[in-house]
Formats: C-alpha cells, structure tokens, sequence
C-alpha cells in the first residue's frame, strides 16, 4: 500500500501571498490589520463591514489569457497552487510527464463575480456581460488550473461547509490509488465581498470574514508527511451536540490527546463556537484566530500549517479537524 | 468512505448494480410520466412565470410544475426547501422506493450547478434593498447547497457522508460516477446518486447574455441551423448499489453501470476543443473499462444542447470513437424535449438511459429539419422501438468536464 503524502503546499492569506507569510504570521501571532466593507444603500444608513483583505497580488503571477478577466477567487488558487507545485514539478506537469489532477473544494465560490453579475442583470437583463457569467460558475477556478498547467486529467469541484477539504482529500486518494493520475492538487480558495462579508456577520456576528486559498500537492510516496486517516465526517444536524460530533471524528482518526500530537484546530475566537473545541494536552494553534474565517480555505491553512509543522520537527503527528458551519465536522491525521 | 493508510486497495472491482431512479422533468414528475412523454416525442416547454423574462430574448424553458407538497414531508420543512432541493427530493424518494429502501446508512453523491440559487437570488435582493435583515438570516444559511443536501437526507431518513460536485453540466454524471467508483472498490455497499438544478434568474440571463438559449425557444440538437439551447429544470437520482449485495437483499437490478470516465477539456472555458478530444478520451476510456467496442453499443443519450459548437465537437468525437461502426450508432439528444438541465443534466439523462433499456425503446432528438453535416452516426429523429441492450450516456460542462457512462441491461 503506498503512501499518499502531501509534497507540496502553497498558501494566500490576509498575512501575504506564499506559506512562509502564513507561517511568519501564525508564529508571530499577530492579526494583520483588519479593513472594512463600506456598502452604501440609497435611503438607508451605509452598512459597514469589517474583513481581513488579502494584501495586493505580486507582479509574479503568470499572465495567461485564461487569467485576463477573473475573479479573485481564481487567482487566489492559482498563486496557492503553483506554489505547491514548484518549479520542478510544474515544469513537469507542462510537459505531460505528470498527469495532474485538480480538486477544488469551495463554500463560497466565484461570489464577487456572482454579485456583479447579478446586479447587472437587475439593472437591465438584456445588457449583461456575457464576460462575467462564465466567471460566476462553481468550478471557474478549477478549471483555470487544468488549463492553465494543461492537464486533461480529472477536475472535480466540490462544494460543503468549512470542512469540505477533507472529502477533497479523500477523493484525491481515491484518483491516487486507481492510478487516474500522478499527481493531485488540492485547492480551496475563498474571497470575499460585501455579499459574503455581510452573510458571514449575519450568521456568526462577531467572527471577522476574510479571503484567500490553501493548496496541497498530493502524491504516493512523495517527500512529506503523509496521511495516515481521513475519517467519514461527522453530520451536523439541527440541535446537535457539536462537540460530541467533533470528539468522534477525532476518536475515529485514531489519534490520542497523548501530549506528542499537534493540533490544528478551527477556533475563530467566536465564544459560542469555540465552546464546542476540546481542551488538548499537547500543542495546539488556530488559523482563524490569527487569519479570520475564510470558509474552506481557512480550513485548507490548517492542514497547510500542520504540514508544514511536521517538517520543521515540532511534531511527528498532526491532528487538523474542522467542525463545520452547518454541515459536518471532520478532519484528518498526518503522520511525519 | 473514509481513508486509511492500512486499507488494501482492492484488486478486484465489484459489478455494480442500478436498483432504483427517479426522475422529475418538465415532462413529468416520474419514471411513468417521462417514459410516456418521450415515447410519445413530445416536448415540454412553456413560458417562464419563475422570474421575469420580459427583458431577454427567450421567454421559455422546461419549466416544472411542482406540487404543493408531499406525502411523509412537513410543512415546515418543505417551505425551507428551496425549488431545486424539492425536485432532488422526489426524484431521489422514488429511486429509493424502487430500490425497495427507505433509508438508511449510505453515501450521498449529488451533482448541481446552481444549487439553491434561487434562495441566494432572495437574499440579494433583499440586502439591496435595505429590507429587515431577519429574513436574511434565514436566506444566508439555506442557500447553501451542503445545508439543502443535508435537509433532503433528514427528510428522506439517509444518513452517510455526503459528496456535492459541481462540474457546470457534468456534474450529475460526475456524482453517479464517484457513486460507481465508491462501490465498485468496495468503499460503499449502496450510494444514492444523482443530480438536480432549478430555473434561476441569474442562470437563465448568463445563458441569455452569452447568446446561448435559442431564439426561437425550441433547441435543435444536431440541425444544419441550430441556434441555441433551451433551459430546463428537474433531477434524476439512483440507486447504485454492489450487483452481489442487490441479489443478496432480492432487489430488482435495473441495470448494470458497467463504467465511468472523466476528462477536462483545455480549450477554453465555455467552448468544447472543436475535434472533442476530451470526449474521445471518455468514452474510449469508458467503453475499455467496460471491455466493450463501440459497435456494441446500442444507444448514446448524447450531450447534444443545440448549440452551434457543442454539437459539432460531440458529432466528431463520436464519429472518431466509433470509427467505421459509425453509420450503425444511434444517438439523441433529449434535451430537444426537456431542455438543459444542467447540472441536472447528467443524471436525468442516466436515468432516461435506463428507461430506454428497461422499456425497450430510443428517445428523439427532435426538431431536426436539415441534418447537420457532421453527424455521420444514426440520429434517432422519431421515439424508436427497439432492441436496446447497452446505452453510453455524455455529459460535458463549462470549465471543460468531460464524463460518460454506461449501462447495460
């Protein structure tokens, strides 16, 4: 039975684009300074939300037509995850040597283009952009990536709550292991936008919305710590016990609160969330704390930051688990 | 489901069985009422009352008419479905009641395009305009696809972990193949699968703004002059379940999925590679896992929207797949009756697949005047009754997803 492991990570976060920004800011523990959503409505007082902006993008990111026109959300993933991939690597897959699959797990999605979209077509149906449609689909982003490192291996995008990247994970060890392709990159790349922003306070005032992406590059018996379980989530039902659903999902990874085993955890700082998390003998950190709440790519930053943990030495097993908004707690074990 | 590290791969693959579907159309709410309607070639569009079209070129769709409730569902519940869940809903309780089920531990696979979009439509409008935000909250959380999902589970009492693809119009067939797929390796003993998408303003004026939708509303797959497709709305669900496992429990088989294959399209985001290389690739890599070549296939439920392009690069992959057994297959299109289902599409068509197999006969592609130049296979313009044996079905989608699958009685 071969190793799945993830070889490569690739991060875009409030604190900067590349992992090492993630990772200065998770050590430093500092949150980056917060900005605000200004959304003026005609006759009613302007509504005013608070959110972690991803800082503006490089001169480094690829120019590709396919990348002219799209929303942020696309270029978040594709910045993440030609950093997982690197050099080598991507100039391998451009050559056909690497049959790469991509697998994008979103909860927001293509909101920003969405939104203008649909403000057009309110404003008058008969002139809307034919440019923007195609942008506001589920699976743009993914799509970019397969035809931005030509790979005509399978691309599935997948929608759920904030812990949707572990059914991601899951089927990119399926593509792994039936040998549908060499190699899996795993993305999940949020943005944000007055619609979204707006949405997140309503649900879960107090938590701070923000944008950006995570990306994992999967392989069998790569260099990186490899994962060692990936149980079937957890379903939140309506007055359920969110802690009991998180307990089971960690019992079912087979990891024990030892002292020895990392924790990645999805505390927000958002009391009546954060009550559900357990208390952990060994040591432990939250991406959201730090980075805001950025839905499934929020999620994507803790197996991020748990990997790249396991190969400073911190740890020889991460736990990273997610308790969803609505529905499903999860999560995985990584083993160095 | 689940990963384990210790787990063997399996060596052998499992058959797989189909062992119940649903099916809700603008052509009917059921197995019976669609396989009449197409037997019969009739189409089913109307003028939208959903939304307001006036402002758009085309002001008609496969437009479904939704009854005000149903049996074993509350109120409450119903009112929190969105349009597109409660079409799922009753497609996926008659798979479910054919399979002889009523609930239980399974996998859910669901494919969707625009989910609940219309809830999402509601929850714009209202925060542009400045309306209590009361409702809002509700709206933010329904329109979810995962909570929607989740509640059509509760209500159908199916608990199991639940997959959502959204491939644009692959991804009914994309969930059915991950279904396959599951219980073929032996991670699942059964998966409900299927696909759904509701008419939705935002989705019908994309289509509308990227000259898509057919002026005249009536779409005509593989005509010399086609000029657009027409939308619909509805889902398809079945039960796709380990063949061994299905003779255990005495379950009638509908048919076997023999296989599954998918691919992405490069060439650009909303256009298929003229010469459908990506559509090669799947059904050449669909009909090898089946151990089949394509003269042994009876019938292909092709892609087949209207559009000018899409219909071209279809006819030529089929025509380079098949090769010289070309003239002798059967293809059609049935979104000429029903419309794009889009993310719907692929199950829906799955499950008319079987109806053919099960009833013995080929659906049409209607509205055909002058046969466009690159069919060379055998179109089925009339319902057809014949021997049907095994059936090949094609989803392809925006963004390049290429999937197909096949079934054989």
């Amino acid at each position: 039975m071969p190793r799945i492991t993830i070889s490569g990570t690739g991060a875009v976060s409030p604190a900067g684009w590349g992992v090492p920004a993630l990772m200065e800011a998770l050590d430093g523990g500092a949150r980056p300074e917060a900005g605000e959503i200004v959304r003026e409505i005609p006759g009613h007082e302007a509504v005013r939300t608070a959110v972690l902006r991803v800082p503006p993008a490089p001169a480094t990111l690829p120019k590709s037509p396919r990348l002219r026109r799209v929303s942020p959300v696309s270029k978040f993933a594709v910045a993440a995850a030609i950093e997982a991939l690197g050099p080598e690597r991507m100039e391998r897959v451009m050559a056909g040597e690497i049959r790469l699959g991509v697998i994008c797990a979103l909860m927001n999605g293509c909101v920003n283009y969405s939104n203008r979209f649909f403000g057009e077509v309110l404003a008058d149906p008969a002139v809307a952009s034919p440019i923007l449609f195609p942008e506001t689909v589920f699976n743009a982003p993914s799509s970019h990536l397969s035809a931005l490192f030509h790979s005509t291996a399978p691309n599935d995008t997948l929608l759920g709550d904030t812990a949707e990247i572990y059914t991601a994970l899951e089927v990119a060890t399926e593509w792994l292991l039936r040998d549908d392709c060499d190699g899996v990159l795993v993305v999940v790349p949020e943005e944000l936008d007055w619609l979204s922003a707006e949405a997140l306070n309503l649900y879960a005032e107090g938590c701070l919305p923000a944008e950006g992406a995570a990306a994992l590059y999967l392989e069998k018996d790569g260099e990186g710590p490899a994962i060692t379980n990936i149980p079937d989530p957890v379903a939140l039902g309506p007055g359920c016990d969110r802690a009991a659903a998180l307990r089971e999902v960690m019992a079912a990874t087979g990891a024990s609160d030892d002292g020895a085993t990392l924790l990645a955890d999805s505390r927000s700082g958002v009391a009546r969330f954060d009550a559900a998390e357990p208390g952990w003998k060994g040591e432990r950190f939250s991406v959201r704390e730090v980075l805001g709440e950025s839905f499934t790519a929020s999620s994507g930053m803790q197996v991020v930051v748990a990997v790249e943990e396991l190969r400073r030495g911190r740890a020889s097993r991460a736990l990273v688990t997610t308790l969803g908004g609505n529905e499903q707690a999860a999560g995985c074990l990584l083993e160095r | 489901m689940a990963y384990s590290a210790d787990r063997s791969y399996p060596a052998v693959l499992r058959p797989v069985a189909i062992t119940g579907a649903g099916i809700l159309t603008s052509m009917g709410d059921d197995w019976a009422g669609n396989a009449t309607g197409f037997r019969a070639g009739r189409t089913a569009f109307k003028p939208v009352t959903l939304f307001d079209v006036s402002r758009q070129r085309v002001g008609t769709a496969g437009q479904v008419d939704l009854p005000e409730s149903v049996a074993g569902i509350g109120g409450r519940e119903w009112q929190r479905m969105d349009r597109g869940t409660r079409m799922a809903l009753i497609a996926a309780q008659e798979a479910l009641a054919m399979a002889g089920l009523s609930g239980g531990r399974m996998p859910v696979a669901v494919g969707t395009s625009a989910a609940a979009m219309p809830v999402g439509e509601q929850y714009y409008l209202q925060a542009t305009q400045g309306r209590s935000r009361r409702q809002q909250l509700t709206r933010v959380e329904t329109y979810q696809p995962q909570y929607q999902m989740a509640a059509m589970m509760r209500a159908l009492e199916v608990q199991g972990p639940l997959r959502i693809l959204s491939n644009a119009c692959a991804s009914g067939a994309n969930a059915i193949g991950h279904a396959f797929q599951m219980v073929s390796e032996g991670k699942a003993e059964r998966v409900l699968a299927g696909g759904y998408d509701a008419l939705c303003q935002l989705v019908f004026a994309g289509f509308d703004s990227l000259q898509a939708l057919s002026p005249s509303g009536i779409p005509r797959p593989f005509d010399a002059a086609r000029d657009g497709l027409a939308l619909g709305e509805g889902a398809g669900f079945v039960v796709v379940e380990s063949l061994e496992g299905a003779q255990a429990r005495g379950a009638k088989v509908l048919a076997k999925l023999l296989s599954y294959a998918a691919a992405t399209d490069i060439h650009h985001l909303t256009q298929p590679h003229p010469e459908g290389d990506a559509a090669l690739t799947t059904m050449e890599r669909a009909t090898r896992a089946a151990g089949l070549e394509p003269g042994q296939i009876d019938y292909i439920n092709s892609h087949g929207t209207g559009t000018p392009l899409n219909d071209v690069a279809e006819a030529n992959a089929i025509t380079r797949w098949a090769g010289d057994a070309v003239g002798g297959i059967k293809v059609s299109s049935t979104k000429s009756a029903i419309g794009h289902l889009l993310g719907g599409a692929g199950a829906v068509e799955s499950v008319l697949c079987l109806i053919a197999l099960r009833e013995q006969f080929l659906p049409a592609s209607l509205g055909v005047r002058e046969m466009d130049p690159a069919v060379k296979f055998d179109l089925v313009q009339q319902p057809r009754e014949v021997a049907v044996q095994r059936v090949l079905t094609n989803s392809f989608g925006f963004g390049g997803a290429n999937a197909t699958l096949i079934f054989e009685l």
